[in-house]
């Protein structure tokens, strides 16, 4: 059985600056644009070595979705750089116009995203940017759970074609994905079990790990699936593992509404009706907190998923 | 180009695409004449003199200069002169608006029209799009020029603000704009609406090399676009503030908001033929 363990913590968002750094050494094709947050986004390690290549906008998002569009007409690969706050609901008809219905190769990569902000409170926590995204046409949706796994999501991304979006975060994680092999729109069985699937992304999917940890102490057997990619959604591997365990438990820091546990549902209520439980923001905003003051508060802690898990094994036919 | 342009020639083809435009739009029932017979002059010298540009179309544009239109709903200028410069089969233009056209209501990428680099319509993004062509045409070291058109009820949005910034700061000086400065937007006159007060001195201050031209007057737009051409390359973009007429050439359409999107009907369109001269044949 696999279990994992931490020996480092690091940020999601470093993860991104270090893939950034890495493919703009092997791609010279790769442009990055940042809207004043080059130090947050991480990205100076890119901008110190590629200084022609790297695009400072200021505080002007809308133009820099403009400039990046722009931009893939001669075959650049633009990755774009802010909070998804800002990389999202600031500028989603500029994305949608001028990037997912041209289908423009643009990288929008935010960070920041969900409650882990933490301090800053609601303003800058989005939890709708998922669904925002997922939406749009041809929109790929990449949501990965800890630094080495950002990491290779972004590197991924010089090789993959379309406008896609790549979620992280700000809060210092366990690194737990090492040496795992990342690919795109191929969902990442971690842990295998019987009784229940856990469909996680992000941040939780860690959060779902020490939950595991708990339950198998119970007698209770977890199939810990990482859904990194929301779309193009991996059907076959949701629909063998429920196959299996005739229920799910999806965990997302999200609304509960467009996310993550949305996509499963529809795949579920389509092809194989199965009970179902949520680990996600019930349809409110965020607030000032620490990161894990936040997570608990809103329900979205190891303990909340455990909840979960025990709640849907009743429901089980 | 370098050779003297034939203006006799190129009234012909604006008087022709004229043609095509009301026709365009009196077939579908649906469109925007106004802002498109303002501004046929202006694209048929631009297609038909001042762009390096081939018709066989590489969307890359390498060493050809690029064209934007940000004010998206004037698009039936737009495919018209795109046919008559041998973009695609002039006969296409016929599926303006109808199901299963490439001549989507607004500019599209999406169906792949031979000549459109980018989706259009919701206003505000042209320029953004043009200067991260031109940048990347920079990086490149590609020497050929950007242009891009906008509406002047378009300046309305703040996203060109933000593009007008980012210009000057980063000397964008191979991006030529214009603006179509007929002041009517759909609502009555644009001064009326929301001032944009002194245009010129607002491009001026964000740093802009302002040009003004009468772009109703083949003579004179392909002058100012020949100069605004000369006034590049000097560590500034450059923005030609063009007036014209909204419905230039049909005379119950002139100067008036009421044609911003509205079609003619079948006596206004043989009125309107009757005014514009048959030239290289109907589509």
């Amino acid at each position: 059985m696999t279990k994992f363990t931490f020996t480092e913590k690091k940020d999601t968002r470093s993860g991104f600056g270090v893939g950034l750094h890495e493919l703009g050494k092997e791609n010279g094709s790769v442009v990055a644009l940042c809207a004043d947050l080059t130090g947050s986004l991480k990205m100076d390690a890119f901008k110190k070595e590629f200084p022609e290549r790297f695009y400072q906008v200021g505080i002007a998002e809308a133009n820099m979705m403009g400039l990046a569009a722009g931009m893939t007409i001669s075959g650049k690969i633009p990755f774009t750089g802010t909070f998804a706050n800002f990389s999202t609901g600031r500028v989603y008809d500029q994305i949608r116009q001028s990037i997912a219905y041209s289908g423009k190769n643009v990288k929008i990569c935010a960070s920041h995203a969900g409650l882990t902000l933490g301090e800053d409170g609601a303003t800058h926590q989005i939890l709708e940017d998922i669904g925002m995204m997922k939406m749009l046409p041809g929109m790929t949706v990449i949501v990965p759970c800890d630094h080495d796994q950002t990491k290779a999501a972004t590197i991924a991304l010089g090789s993959h074609v379309g406008p896609t979006y790549l979620r992280f975060g700000r809060p210092s994680w366990p690194i737990f994905t090492t040496g795992r092999p990342f690919t795109i729109g191929k969902a990442d069985k971690m842990i295998e079990g019987k009784d229940v699937t856990i469909f996680a992304c992000g941040h939780l999917v860690w959060n779902a790990i020490e939950a595991e940890a708990v339950l198998a102490e119970k007698g209770i057997s977890v199939e810990l699936i990482n859904i990194h990619t929301i779309k193009p959604l991996d059907v076959e591997a949701v629909l063998a593992s429920v196959e299996k365990t005739r229920c799910v438990v999806t965990c997302e820091e999200h609304q509960i509404n467009g996310g993550l546990g949305d996509s499963i549902a529809q795949v579920l209520s389509r092809f194989n009706p199965t009970p179902i439980e949520m680990v996600a923001v019930n349809d409110s905003f965020g607030e000032s907190g620490t990161p894990t003051q936040l997570l608990k508060k809103y329900g979205l802690g190891p303990e909340n998923i455990v909840a979960a898990v025990e709640k849907v094994l009743k429901r089980k036919k | 180009m370098s050779q003297t342009a034939d203006i006799p020639q190129l009234k012909k083809i604006a008087s022709q695409v004229r043609r095509d435009i009301v026709r365009m739009v009196h077939a579908c029932q649906s469109g925007h004449p106004g802002g498109s017979l303002g501004c046929t002059d202006f694209f048929v010298a631009l297609y038909f003199h001042i762009l390096k540009h081939d018709p066989k179309f590489n969307m890359k544009a390498e060493g050809e200069d690029m064209f934007f239109l940000s004010n998206g709903h004037i698009s039936p200028v737009w495919y018209s002169v795109l046919a008559r410069s041998g973009y695609f089969d002039v006969k296409e233009l016929a599926t303006f608006r109808q199901l299963n056209s490439r001549l989507q209501g607004h500019p599209a990428t999406h169906e792949h029209l031979p000549g459109i680099r980018i989706a259009s319509g919701s206003l505000g993004q042209g320029l953004s799009v043009a200067l991260g062509a031109a940048q990347a045409k920079k990086l490149a070291g590609d020497d050929r020029f950007v242009f891009v058109l906008m509406g002047d009820g378009e300046l309305q949005e703040g996203q060109v603000w933000e593009a007008a910034m980012y210009a000057a700061h980063n000397k964008m000086d191979n991006v030529i704009a214009s603006i179509d400065y007929n002041g009517q937007q759909i609502d009555g006159p644009v001064n009326k609406i929301l001032s944009l007060l002194d245009l010129k001195a607002k491009w001026e201050a964000f740093g802009w090399e302002v040009i003004d031209s009468n772009g109703n007057n083949m003579d004179e737009i392909v002058k100012a676009l020949e100069f605004a051409k000369t006034q590049a390359k000097k560590g500034k973009p450059v923005m030609n503030l063009m007036k014209t007429e909204m419905g230039f050439g049909v005379d119950y359409m002139v100067g008036s908001h009421k044609w911003h999107g509205v079609a003619p009907n079948d006596d206004e369109l043989a009125k309107a033929l009757a005014q514009l001269e048959l030239t290289l044949g109907d589509y």
